[in-house]
């Protein structure tokens, strides 16, 4: 792996050699176990646990959610984004903070308020109840688990290249007659759309393995709010490792390709780069 | 995490108003809706954790926190986090060094490996852990003859948040340490300092802020992970719960206001992570702005090859 | 100390990036590694500290092969491009550290800093970091660095690129006042050749990995040992001919090739102050008009466009120009005193030749 250029600095042999070892003991290791004890199971085996009816309706509702929740991220994250980048008003410096307060809050904890938030006797749900909005112990309380879990991802893939903009070519559109809003149509959302979709893969690949925050919020009821990681959860109690190995490696393969998807995105981002 | 760096020397550029802009009116909506946006998703659940751990009086509270079990939970937290984050950092260091200070092929490959368990769901991390050490895993049998336990115990957990903490510290170092590139080692190589007191003397007081900024993040997940450590943990309380397992155990039976308390504690973390991240971020931004040392007017390229 | 490179080679990866270059450089003696960018001149610099390794060949310290010495146990003081100070350490820490590693006793440790920050005008900024410091301030920390544990060798890579003009001519002085006082041996690179001929005792001209030519300033200016010398070294005239009737011809310009047969391709090179100029349109053989005056201070470049559109520069002092009542759009008649054949890029050169015209006295030598 190493190539054999002479580099004064020493050390190379030795962390590179420590960073092989843990890398392949805590992480190569165990995720290649999982595909291998996958593969002893007969390919029909394998299928029958993937695809059955509940882990079906499991991976609907995960991927669904999440898409949902990776889209409201979208939307008000680029406004939060854009917003932060560019005005300044009071509370800014607390609000651009509080931003990243979800990679900080244990996911439990994110998911015990929000249910209690939502609940009927909730701060919120006192009067979203009545409306007919259930928050807690629904589908739409995964969404909105889901939401607060991808949240900064949109904001800080955005806020840096919102920063980076050059307002002179805003005002180059200006000078050229173009409306603001024409502006924003024609020179901004271009500029902007890589770093919108990485924001909103990046958001998507956490809400699909998301576990902690859901369950609280969920209800977890078979078939209508059981999220595929807490299936996996489920098959383990059950003993079902079968079960729970293949979902799991559906899962992980569709992470990997989220991965890739992510990879991607960064790499048409810095196309226009000068 | 590279615009940190940039970010602040922008900052004081765009505060005049332009011609080019929205309308007040325009602006203060956006601003509006932004706000109304993370009061909702963020202030709100925020208040609503101390709200709902002081429900029952100042008393309740820390009945609750100083009940044996919770204290327990409270123990293996620290423990774990004190496992897991030295390990890490000095792991995180390790690979810093050679992703950023040496050339080799196979680099991009290392550093999405590196990355990799970001993106692998807590459950699963869990999952592969018991397929290895669980009483049908590879290793089971083996283990339950020799009476070692690791799944359902106090090992598998710090295994496991070993795995979901694996990346912190070197993602936030690798950047850091490319940016301060190889110059400062060299010269002081050249005045004869040896490989570590380099390291020691003038490498890491470079990164300084960079790693405590990886090591409040890890450590931050470290006590917080749940998905993973629900998995292995195997909830026997008093023994394998750990504090977000507390949580969720006291929801469970119903002890609102105990399951609060135990999560304000977790939000303190959160706070506190925030302050010191923000803290950590100001310093580092501030050493790399004013320590820029202007470009030369010509660059020797004599030396191909080099970053 | 002496420094000796013999046959020495680098490669990295595919590219020969110093071609078994050997030169030596004595005890106190102040040279420049001249050349463009990417010529080897950094490697070479690099290999002497230890910083890169030889592919092949030897590197000599007073006497002693230094090959598998590493960098820390060679007592040589660099002085980075960028400088490179410790940007978390003051710099009364800066210039302490290689004292602190050699394990200076701290009484002398601070006396010898005080010692330095005194020569290098750096009083009272012990307490400062670097980043509080102007250029030329940072630029005296490296080298009171560099030279602190009193190095056998100092060696700088680029040592005035990184700050402005002006600072930079200061900094030339009294980089050899500094080297006169201190006598140690010394290297440094440059891309500048007027710095290298200001600053250098020798110079060492290297260029796509060789080393081209070494000598004094004056040397390397009036016996170039090759065309890329002569072009580097200096403005130099260079002009594509061809071989006619004996005589090579180059638009109007004619310059005797005795022997070379017809149809002969060759190139004639001439300094500018090679041109001599006059007012008088029938004194030389070349009728002219100066299209362009450039101000260089005291000397001026000027730009003579013959008919066939062939364009000869040279150079004057202003006194010259006046004398002349030159100004831009004005017909002369010129000549070229003295050129050179030249043939390829690296092939030695032939000795200067004398047109046969003979010049008007007014012309200044040696510009």
């Amino acid at each position: 792996m190493a190539s054999k250029r002479f580099n004064a600095l020493p050390g190379f042999g030795l962390t590179m050699g420590l960073t092989l070892t843990y890398l392949s003991v805590i992480v190569l290791i165990p995720l290649a176990g999982l595909f291998l004890r996958t593969s002893e199971m007969s390919a029909a085996e394998f299928w029958r646990a993937a695809t059955h009816p509940r882990a079906l309706a499991a991976y609907r509702l995960t991927f669904g959610a999440s898409f949902i929740a990776a889209l409201i991220n979208a939307v008000f994250g680029t406004i939060t984004a854009w917003v932060l980048a560019r005005y300044s008003f009071p509370g800014k410096r607390f609000l651009d903070a509080l931003v990243d307060f979800p990679f900080a809050l244990p996911t439990a904890v994110a998911g015990l308020t929000l249910s209690s938030l939502f609940a009927k006797t909730g701060w919120l749900g006192r009067y979203l109840v009545p409306m007919g909005i259930e928050g807690a112990f629904s589908r739409l309380g995964i969404v909105i688990a889901l939401t607060f879990i991808g949240l900064p991802f949109v904001v800080r893939t955005l806020q840096p290249v919102l920063e980076d903009l050059e307002r002179e070519t805003e005002e180059a559109a200006a000078t050229l007659g173009a409306g603001r809003l024409r502006t924003f149509f024609t020179v901004i959302v271009p500029t902007l759309l890589p770093a919108i979709l990485t924001g909103f893969a990046l958001s998507f690949a956490r809400a699909i393995g998301e576990y902690g925050s859901v369950i609280f919020i969920a209800g977890n009821k078979q078939y209508y709010s059981e999220i595929t990681p807490l299936l996996i959860f489920v098959h383990l109690e059950e003993y079902n490792y079968a079960g729970a190995m293949a979902i799991a490696v559906v899962m992980l393969i569709a992470s990997f390709a989220m991965l890739g998807t992510i990879n991607l995105l960064e790499r048409w981002a810095s196309r226009f780069q000068l | 995490m590279s615009g940190r760096v940039k970010r602040r020397i922008r900052e004081s550029t765009n505060k005049s108003q332009r011609g080019a802009d929205e309308t007040p009116l325009v602006k203060w909506t956006l601003i509006g809706v932004s706000g109304l946006f993370l009061f909702v998703f963020l202030l709100l659940p925020l208040v609503n954790v101390f709200a709902q751990a002081f429900a029952g009086g100042i008393r309740a509270y820390f009945a609750a926190l100083t009940n044996p079990d919770t204290r327990a939970a409270i123990g293996l937290t620290a423990l774990t986090a004190a496992i897991c984050v030295p390990v890490n950092a000095a792991f995180g260091v390790c690979a810093a060094w050679a992703v950023a200070k040496f050339e080799f092929r196979g680099k991009a490959l290392l550093i999405t490996l590196i990355d990799l368990p970001f993106s692998v769901s807590p459950v699963v991390a869990g999952l592969i852990y018991v397929v290895l050490f669980g009483l049908q895993g590879y290793f089971g049998s083996w283990l339950s003859d020799h009476d070692i336990r690791i799944i359902f115990a106090v090992p598998g957990i710090v295994l496991t948040t070993l795995f979901v903490t694996f990346p912190f510290v070197a993602r936030e170092l690798i950047p850091v340490m490319q940016a301060t590139g190889n110059e400062q080692e060299q010269a002081a190589m050249t005045l004869g300092a040896s490989g570590w007191q380099t390291f020691w003397r003038v490498t890491l007081p470079s990164v300084k802020w960079g790693l405590l900024y990886g090591v409040i993040l890890c450590n931050a997940r470290a006590m917080g992970e749940f998905g993973a450590v629900s998995v292995v943990s195997g909830h026997i309380t008093g023994l394998t719960e750990t504090m977000p397992i507390r949580v969720e155990s006291l929801f469970k039976e119903y002890q609102s206001t105990a399951s609060f308390a135990v999560a304000s504690l977790l939000a303190v973390l959160a706070l506190a992570t925030l302050i010191l991240k923000s803290w950590f971020e100001w310093r580092q931004e501030r050493q790399f702005s004013s320590a820029q040392i202007p470009e030369p007017e010509v660059v020797d390229s004599s030396r191909p090859g080099r970053p | 100390m002496s420094i000796k490179l013999q046959a020495v080679s680098k490669i990295f990866g595919e590219t020969l990036a110093v071609d078994s270059v050997g030169f030596h450089v004595a005890d106190g003696e102040l040279v420049a590694l001249l050349g463009p960018s990417g010529g080897g001149k950094t490697t070479v610099l690099r290999m002497i500290a230890g910083l890169e390794m030889p592919t092949s060949g030897d590197i000599l310290i007073r006497g002693q092969r230094v090959n598998d010495l590493p960098v820390q146990k060679r007592n040589i003081g660099f002085v980075f491009q960028n400088y490179a100070l410790f940007k978390t350490m003051s710099v009364h820490d800066n210039i302490a550290f290689g004292l602190k590693i050699k394990k200076w006793r701290r009484a002398e440790r601070e006396s010898r800093i005080e010692e330095m920050t005194e020569l290098f005008g750096l009083g009272g900024l012990g307490k400062r970091y670097p980043h509080q410091l102007s250029g030329g301030q940072r630029q005296r920390v490296a080298i009171a660095r560099a030279l602190a544990p009193k190095p056998n060798v100092l060696l700088l890579d680029e040592p005035f690129g990184a700050v402005d003009a002006k600072i930079r001519q200061e900094l030339r002085e009294w980089l050899v006042r500094l080297h006169h006082d201190l006598n140690v041996t010394t290297v440094f690179v440059t891309h500048d050749q007027e710095e290298a001929m200001e600053v250098a005792n020798r110079i060492v001209i290297f260029s796509r990995g060789r080393l081209e030519q070494i000598g004094t300033p004056r040397e390397v200016y009036e016996q170039p040992a090759n065309e890329f010398v002569a072009r580097f070294i200096g403005v130099m005239n260079v002009l594509e001919a061809t071989v006619p009737r004996g005589s090579a011809r180059a638009g109007e310009l004619e310059f005797p090739a005795s022997g070379a047969p017809d149809g002969t391709q060759m190139r004639i090179g001439f300094r500018p102050y090679a041109v001599a100029v006059s007012n008088d349109l029938a004194l030389y053989p070349y009728q002219a008009i100066l299209v362009h005056t450039y101000f260089l201070g005291i000397l001026l470049r000027v730009e003579f466009e013959l008919p066939s559109g062939l364009v000869v520069r040279g150079r004057m002092t202003k006194e010259e120009y006046a004398v002349l009542g030159l100004e831009n759009g004005r017909r002369v008649s010129i000549q070229i005193k003295a050129y050179r054949i030249l043939a390829r890029d690296d092939a030695p050169l032939g000795r200067e030749l004398v047109s046969p015209i003979s010049t008007p006295p007014h012309i200044a030598e040696n510009i």
